[in-house]
């Protein structure tokens, strides 16, 4: 179940932006990247999770393993905040969201409509999401944004559950967790020296 | 798929899902269109295929372009993109929601919105049957609209002018139908051809628009 990425090059907007990414992550590991705003950490994790094709290069895992949670947290605001977790459970064939909800303090919150909640709590509700997936690998874009310093501690302790139970996580964060195994990856060391791709009418598709 | 379909109609149902919002729009223009061509009820009934017709597929567009650009705000579509869902499933799912909320309701109430235009008696059973085998075309034909204009801000204009000529073989074989229908004219053939242009487009397009949704999602 470990996670290689062999010589991955990715793209966005038909521009090459990272050449040549490689590493691995082991089960119970967590890997941080980490460099500044615009090198591509958003457009690595969307070709890891499967929403963009890699230009080159191998990952060892399939896109079945993967579950990705982005800047957005993909909350239908109408929707009670139960309706929305059952719905994942019921779209990833998962039987319960109790742990979910007990993990990220939701209990008091289930029958509010999701409109209601406060920034942090829908974050916190978009990321319980990623528990009811009950899949392995967790790619997390900047999941720490708008929570508080409570919450991330909270969240800080989930991973590390995830991470127990033989899970992987790979994030983009600015802010450090605590997390007592995590690698670090400095993306600073593969940006690409961008030239237009060969394949020259995929750039304006 | 079922939790999908389930979730697709109670946001529809909810406040802001804008169900009735394609019934309201044609009634709307069922009535104005006595006021625009004047109170002649022979004139009235012998537009009223092609009129119903039109206003349908008016009715019809109203609602695409929410298909899956609410979807794609607030992030739910990537999270969709990435589940153990076929995107074509999802994308059969969306247009049989939209098809439910918006194309349904059409067919139970053209009998009624028929009356106002003066439809002649036996045409009735041939415009529900025309109705009935062309609506779910006009919802898959735009799901693939909507799929196209996703990323686009705004894109419910372009998303009109995109869907509309592609509306055109649904709409002619649909209005010929009720038209027989009204005129107790034979209906068979164009009601074949109807049904076979539902059926290709609901068996072809969802693929086409699984591939442009993800070539719009990179």
């Amino acid at each position: 179940m470990e996670l290689q990425v062999d010589k991955l090059c990715v793209a966005r907007g038909g521009l090459a932006v990272l050449r040549d990414v490689s590493f691995s992550v082991k089960p119970g590991q967590a890997l941080v990247l980490r460099g500044p705003n615009g090198i591509g950490k958003t457009t690595l994790l969307r070709t890891l999770a499967g929403l963009q094709p890699a230009l080159s290069g191998q990952v060892s895992l399939a896109f079945d393993d993967m579950a990705y949670a982005a800047h957005v947290d993909g909350i239908k605001t109408t929707l009670t905040v139960k309706e929305n977790l059952l719905f994942w459970s019921h779209v990833f064939g998962t039987k319960t969201i109790d742990p979910a909800v007990e993990a990220f303090a939701l209990a008091d919150l289930l029958d509010k409509p999701a409109g209601l909640l406060s920034a942090g709590q829908k974050r916190r509700l978009g990321l319980a999401r990623l528990m009811v997936t009950g899949r392995a690998v967790w790619i997390l874009d900047e999941p720490t944004v708008s929570l508080d310093q409570t919450a991330v501690a909270l969240f800080g302790r989930v991973i590390e559950g995830h991470l127990a139970g033989g899970g992987l996580a790979i994030l983009a964060t600015h802010i450090d967790l605590g997390l007592s195994n995590a690698l670090s990856l400095e993306l600073g060391a593969y940006r690409a020296v961008s030239s237009l791709q060969d394949d020259f009418d995929e750039a304006f598709l | 798929m079922i939790a999908l379909l389930a979730r697709d109609l109670r946001l529809a149902v909810r406040a802001g899902g804008g169900f009735g919002l394609g019934l309201s729009f044609f009634l709307i223009v069922i009535v104005l269109i006595p006021f625009g061509v004047g109170p002649e009820t022979g004139l009235l009934g012998r537009i009223a295929p092609g009129v119903l017709w039109v206003a349908a597929l008016l009715a019809c567009l109203l609602s695409l372009d929410r298909m899956f650009a609410l979807d794609f705000e607030d992030g739910s579509l990537d999270l969709l993109v990435t589940s153990p869902l076929p995107l074509e499933g999802i994308i059969t799912v969306k247009a049989v929601a939209h098809w439910l909320t918006t194309g349904l309701p059409l067919v139970a109430a053209a009998p009624v919105f028929a009356l106002l235009m003066n439809l002649p008696g036996h045409g009735y059973f041939a415009l529900v049957l025309s109705l009935l085998i062309g609506t779910p075309a006009l919802s898959v034909i735009g799901a693939f609209g909507a799929a196209l204009t996703v990323g686009i801000k705004r894109g419910g204009l372009l998303l009109s002018l995109l869907v509309l000529p592609l509306y055109v073989p649904t709409l002619i074989f649909g209005a010929e139908v009720a038209r027989r229908g009204a005129e107790s004219q034979p209906y068979t053939s164009p009601l074949l051809l109807l049904a076979g242009i539902s059926f290709a487009a609901l068996a072809l397009l969802p693929m086409a628009s699984a591939a442009v949704l993800r070539v719009n999602l990179r």
